[in-house]
């Protein structure tokens, strides 16, 4: 059923591993691979997503009550600021594309330090809430929240179910904290990938895939916060 | 199409023995290290050997317990800690874990001609997540145990056990990534890495069980990782997410959990064909019936395999319809195994059957996986499983799944692949006699079950005093287990001690066809020395022909007996 | 002999169980055709065609879709048929009549809570009318449960914060099995006791008066009545079991407690055993006697008292006038009026402390059931 005939050259590219045939092959297979992860991440953050559409359904005054604590304004620089470190991954992969180093090490410097900006506005945003006791647990704000809630809702006082405020804040530090994980493993595979540009490693100088899957991964993770942004800071008014 | 002259790609001439995979680096550091396929199978097959054991033991102290209505040796407390033990490690260390890390890992590439998966290093690192996730389930274990079965039901999880459930989640869920990492790298692999000629229709069939499998794996996982990490967090940080206390839905958790662990039971079962159909078409010597519907089947499998999870839930209170819909898919979803059922007796019809080792195991296979998956029909079905679920009924059920199913179809496997895998030959006879005893003992252990569970026995119970009818069909299970139990540590005395003592094995002592047997056994480090060029689909048997020279060869020695007259 | 044995079905006791039943046969008739069919072919076959056989082996074939498609439909149309009887049983299940009596249960590790429309309540067992359909509501008071009754062929989740319905019509009298079949922790396997169908005018009786016939009541009888009403007999019985103490003569004796300490019971020790029990756990046993603080007024209390303290003495099955008098206290009047016994669950939730840390109060939809089951 198979025969042997000296099959295949083995071209001696440097960036080759050696379980492939060609480089056509190994960055095919690249690809696919990162896709699949990707998929995979789609499902891990589905879930999520899902837990939290349901909870908005059905707690929508609740939710919406409890979202007015949060900071739009840091939330919209934090969004820009990840749309251009996008744009800074983008660059570098083309840069990867024309093999100019300098230009690949410069973009992808400009993107970690956008990720790291991120993570900084993020650590205040989370250490107000939790100097205002916006956490779920026994020590939960609820005073805040009450406030909050007369002073959005123009009929004055409403009923805020504290456990329902409780769970929006459960999901928003889950879901925000588990974007913030991917952000952390971002930059550093961001920086790994600076040090193998740096050293001229022949995985990536001779083959661009390896940024191109990088940069995949980096749109993923800001595409996650392009659906977080508005689910959490930019609720409309229930009526 | 097999020309009698195929170069056998691996075997180079009188030296195989220097260049094999196993010879290839004796260090300790050269195993943990390796980033070889066939290592790392063999890493994962010692590991979950060993935790298979493990949770064996723990089914052994279940089944003495309860012969007796008022328990025998243990608390009711230690009773719930070794069931649980059981079912978790069971589901996540073993069944789902090993067909596709052992003979996945080992014969993908293999089979599909190419030198390593796609990403070896992450294949290291799936078996090191798989490892920490299990030692920090076994740290749970020795520090107090975990109580809340297998499905970790919220609030009991979340709220109310005071055992070391979140230790045990954590290990969980770690070892889930082990999964979707394996799924990456197969479908990596599937996708890019066949021979030149190795169409997707001339794939073994294995391959597309171990892809439609894959699928499962990278799909389901991360939602049922999401899930358990999240009653981590209610346990320690009260994010009040499943608890009604706090305005959580209690049932929620049970969809989430479903919607991984149905398709997880699928990710038990398909390797499983995967192999049933390797052994029924090589050990028949004749071309799998239907090709494409087994192949196919697969994949609906896997696909309805997602839309069936509320048929766990009939009885949680979801909404009236929700268990029309899922109950009628359900039913849906048994069609492609039916399928496979039939295609698998048909392929021996005409066929010239050979009764080795592993076809024993697929025949028990056939007729007990006919019979637990009938039997699944009585739980899909929402009438019948009011009074059934959660009853002994439904322990049956699965075990006949997965013992029957998946664990006979392990075995077979492993005998089939043994040869190849080791370079070492075991006793037939022995493995022979020992697949009926494990038919016998299976059947004695879990048949009982399901009387047990229509008089309604309730599962996870420790004393039944207040019922002690039911106590004679415990002690027939008992005993049957003790007969499995012998059963299932019989090959691990034989199988070792081929290791040491067995005849050398031959590159194809099945002669069966595919690309694994064109190498040696055990095969290089590179598998092939050159890639080869696949022509024609693996199952070219010819029973016919095969028989012919059986008759001439018959024909020949009586003639030579006769002369002797 | 237990071993020779061997019972081949459940008893058959309610309006689901014929329906059932026929449901449940042809299902493994199914099984057993399909089995047979597929045992058979495989085993005919290799043995048939085993090596070595001298049969035709010529024109095989490897593909058929006439084949393929008969056993692709057969299974699907078998299945659908199988679809649509189980659903049309289910949907019956879950609708209940409207005339159907209303009894409420409340479930909580590890035990039955059950209260009868007008007021009486039982643990761990429910009592129902024959031929009459009576529908429970249910909600747990912590974690997930299920009320199933294997002779009923019912079956359904008790689940916190929220109702969950059953409903049956029993159809022969009998006491059957009543198990709690959602795993909810340690004693899950103990939760549980009877179910037990009478014919109506004697349930009518039995609901009328809490079980007892009606007597001339002693401070020991009265005592006697609430014990039975309150349901501590489901537990404590004339000889010790896995589920609890006997009480029987227990009186003026030593016991002794699992944390190693002892004490004599006196009046004292009753009192305390029966509102707070977890302050000394018997030794041998868990925390599974409900807290019947809050819930019993001292005078209950006191009735029990002198009700365990003749309990295995032949007066216990006559109580005479003569312990009345001796007892010290007033005689209490006959009309044991049951709103002076416990008040409402949501109380006697309430009253349950937090007894191993992972305890919880009940929600407060606990108490409505409650009160809606007082207010009939
Ligand atoms: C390997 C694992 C495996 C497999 C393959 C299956 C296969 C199936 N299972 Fe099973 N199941 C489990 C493992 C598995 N199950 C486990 C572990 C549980 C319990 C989990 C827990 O609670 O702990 C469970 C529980 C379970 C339940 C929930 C019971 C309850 O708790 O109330 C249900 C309900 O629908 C169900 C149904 C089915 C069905 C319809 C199939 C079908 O896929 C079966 C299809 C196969 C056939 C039907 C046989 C071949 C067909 C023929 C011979 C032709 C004739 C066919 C027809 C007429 C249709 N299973
Ligand atoms: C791959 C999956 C798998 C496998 C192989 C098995 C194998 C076996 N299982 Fe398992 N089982 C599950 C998966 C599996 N099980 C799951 C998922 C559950 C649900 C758990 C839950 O409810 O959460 C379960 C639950 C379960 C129960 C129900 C417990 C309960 O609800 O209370 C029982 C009871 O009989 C049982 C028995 C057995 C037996 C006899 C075997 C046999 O096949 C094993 C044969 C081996 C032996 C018998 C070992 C011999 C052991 C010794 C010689 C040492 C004995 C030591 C002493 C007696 C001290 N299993
Ligand atoms: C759900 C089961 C259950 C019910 C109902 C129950 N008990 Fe108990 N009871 C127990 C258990 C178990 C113990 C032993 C553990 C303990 O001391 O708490 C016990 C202990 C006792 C003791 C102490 C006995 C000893 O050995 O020292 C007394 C007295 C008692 N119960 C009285 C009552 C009375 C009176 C009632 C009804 C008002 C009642 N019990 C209802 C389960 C129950
Ligand atoms: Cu209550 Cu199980
Ligand atoms: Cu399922």
């Amino acid at each position: 059923m198979s025969a042997n005939t000296d099959s295949l050259h083995h071209s001696h590219d440097p960036g080759l591993k050696h379980q492939y045939e060609d480089m056509a092959q190994q960055s095919e297979t690249y690809l696919v691979g990162m896709w699949t992860f990707l998929v995979s991440e789609v499902m891990f953050f589905g879930a999520l997503f899902f837990i939290y559409t349901l909870y908005r359904w059905n707690y929508q005054q609740d939710f919406y009550i409890a979202h007015e604590h949060l900071d739009v304004r840091m939330g919209a620089f934090n969004t820009t600021v990840l749309l251009f470190s996008s744009f800074t991954m983008v660059m570098a992969v083309q840069a990867a594309q024309l093999k100019k180093r300098m230009n690949v090490m410069g973009y992808l410097a400009v993107t970690v330090l956008c990720a790291l900006t991120f993570l900084v506005v993020k650590f205040f945003e989370y250490s107000s809430k939790f100097a205002d006791h916006l956490y779920p647990g026994v020590n939960f704000n609820t005073d805040a929240v009450k406030a909050f809630g007369e002073h959005a809702l123009e009929n004055g006082h409403v009923a805020v179910n504290m456990n329902h405020a409780q769970l929006f804040y459960g999901l928003y530090f889950g879901m925000t904290g588990l974007h913030a994980v991917h952000i952390i493993v971002g930059i550093g595979i961001l920086i790994s990938l600076i040090r193998l540009w740096f050293n001229k490693a022949d995985s990536v100088i001779h083959d661009y895939v390896p940024t191109e899957l990088v940069g995949l991964y980096w749109h993923f993770v800001d595409l996650v916060w392009i659906f977080l942004f508005p689910l959490f800071y930019l609720m409309p008014k229930p009526h | 199409m097999s020309s009698p002259t195929t170069a056998k790609a691996g075997l180079p001439p009188e030296q195989h023995e220097e260049v094999s995979y196993l010879n290839d680096g004796h260090t300790i550091a050269s195993w943990l290290l390796t980033g070889d396929h066939k290592r790392i199978a063999m890493l994962y097959l010692i590991s979950t050997t060993f935790f298979f054991f493990l949770g064996s033991v723990a089914a052994g102290l279940v089944r003495f317990e309860l012969t007796s209505p008022a328990g025998v040796v243990l608390e009711s407390e230690t009773y719930n800690k070794v069931f649980s033990s059981h079912g978790v490690i069971m589901v996540f260390l073993f069944l789902v874990v090993a067909i596709p890390a052992i003979f996945g890992n080992f014969f993908i590439p293999l089979m599909i001609g190419a030198r390593d998966l796609a990403f070896p290093r992450l294949n290291l690192a799936s078996w090191y997540m798989y490892m920490t996730g299990g030692i920090l389930i076994m740290i749970g274990f020795i520090a107090g145990g975990v109580d809340t079965g297998w499905t970790f039901y919220t609030p009991y999880s979340s709220m109310y056990s005071n055992t070391q459930v979140s230790l045990v989640l954590v290990g969980v869920f770690i070892g889930g990534f082990s999964s979707i990492t394996t799924g990456v790298n197969f479908i990596a692999t599937i996708h890019k890495m066949r021979a030149p000629g190795m169409t997707w229709f001339r794939l073994p069939l294995f391959v597309w069980a171990m892809y439609s499998t894959s699928l499962l794996l990278i799909l389901g996982t991360p939602v049922v990782a999401i899930t358990l990490l999240l009653v981590v967090f209610e346990r320690l940080f009260k994010l009040p997410i499943f608890s009604p206390e706090l305005g959580g839905d209690p049932v929620l958790f049970q969809h989430l959990f479903w919607f991984y662990s149905h398709p997880a039971v699928y990710i038990m079962i398909l390797p499983a064909f995967g192999i049933i159909s390797e052994l029924i078409a090589n050990f028949s010597r004749k071309r799998i019936f239907g090709y494409h519907f087994v192949a196919f089947s697969s994949i609906a499998i896997a696909g309805l395999g997602f839309l069936v999870w509320g048929h766990h839930m009939f009885i949680s209170s979801q909404a009236m319809y929700e268990s029309v819909v899922f109950s009628l898919i359900s039913f849906l979803v048994a069609v492609p195994s039916a399928i496979k059922i039939f295609n698998w007796t048909t392929t021996i019809y005409k066929g010239n059957v050979v009764m080795a080792a592993p076809m024993v195991y697929a025949v028990g296979f056939l007729l007990i996986f006919t019979v637990g998956g009938l039997t699944g029909l009585f739980l899909g079905s929402i009438g019948t499983d009011v009074h059934l679920t959660a009853t002994y009924f439904v322990v049956a059920h699965f075990h006949y799944v997965m013992v029957g199913g998946t664990m006979l179809a392990f075995l077979g496997g492993l005998h089939y692949w043994w040869p190849k895998m080791t370079g070492r030959m075991y006793s037939e006879g022995i493995a022979i006699a020992n697949g009926i005893l494990m038919f016998v003992g299976f059947n004695l252990t879990f048949f009982p079950q399901f009387i047990l569970g229509w008089l309604g026995m309730p599962r996870r119970y420790h004393y039944y005093y207040f019922a002690p009818e039911f106590q004679a069909y415990h002690i027939m299970s008992t005993l049957g287990a003790s007969v499995l139990g012998l059963g299932f540590a019989m090959p691990a005395f034989y199988l070792t001690y081929s290791l040491f003592k067995g005849p050398k094995a031959p590159a194809n002592p099945w002669n069966a066809h595919g690309l694994e047997w064109e190498t040696a056994s055990p095969p290089p480090t590179t598998n092939f020395l050159e890639i080869p060029i696949v022509l024609d689909e693996v199952y070219d048997f010819d029973p016919a022909s095969e028989h012919e020279q059986d008759m001439a060869d018959l024909e020949a020695s009586e003639n030579k007996s006769g002369d002797k007259h | 002999m237990q071993f020779f044995n061997f019972p081949l079905s459940p008893p058959s006791a309610s309006n689901f169980s014929a329906e059932y039943d026929v449901l449940f046969y042809v299902l493994l008739g199914l099984t057993l055709f399909f089995t047979v069919i597929v045992s058979l072919a495989v085993l005919i076959f290799i043995f048939r065609y085993k090596k070595g056989t001298k049969v035709s082996r010529s024109r095989p074939i490897y593909e058929n879709l006439f084949l393929e498609l008969t056993w692709t439909i057969v299974p699907l149309v078998l299945g659908l048929i199988m679809f649509y009887f189980g659903t049309s049983l289910y949907v019956k299940m879950r609708t209940p009549p409207k005339d159907a009596t209303e009894i409420y249960v409340i479930g909580k590790q590890w035990m039955w809570h059950v209260e009868h429309g007008n007021g009486v309540r039982e643990n761990n067992t429910l009592h129902v009318p024959v031929g009459k359909p009576v529908k429970l509501t249910m909600i747990s008071q912590d974690v997930l449960h299920a009320f199933y009754i294997p002779a009923f062929r019912v079956q359904e989740h008790v689940v916190p914060g929220r109702y969950t319905q059953l409903w049956f019509t029993a159809t022969k009298a009998g006491e059957y099995h009543l198990f709690c079949n959602m795993y909810c922790g340690t004693q899950h396997s103990e939760m549980g006791g009877k179910v037990v169908a009478m014919e109506p005018k004697e349930f009518q009786e039995w609901l009328a008066n809490g079980g007892q016939s009606v007597a001339p009541m002693t401070m020991a009888q009265a005592g006697a009545k609430t014990f039975n009403k309150v349901g501590c007999n489901s537990c404590h019985g004339s000889e010790d079991t896995l589920r609890a103490p006997s009480l029987y003569g227990i009186f003026g004796k030593r016991r002794v407690f699992s944390d190693g300490t002892s004490a004599v019971a006196d009046d004292e020790y009753m009192r305390s055993s029966i509102l707070r029990p977890y302050d000394h756990i018997t030794s041998g046993y868990g925390q599974t006697m409900p807290v019947y603080e809050g819930q019993l007024t001292e005078e209950d209390v006191l009735n029990l008292t002198a009700y365990i303290k003749v309990l295995g003495t032949p007066a216990a099955t006559v109580p005479t006038s003569n312990i009345n008098r001796n007892s010290g206290v007033s005689a209490v009047s006959g009309n044991n009026n049951p709103t002076s016994l416990s008040t409402n669950a949501l109380q006697y939730n309430t009253a349950d402390p937090d007894a191993s840390p992972t305890r919880r109060i009940g929600s407060p939809a606990v108490g409505a059931v409650a009160a809606e089951g007082k207010n009939r």
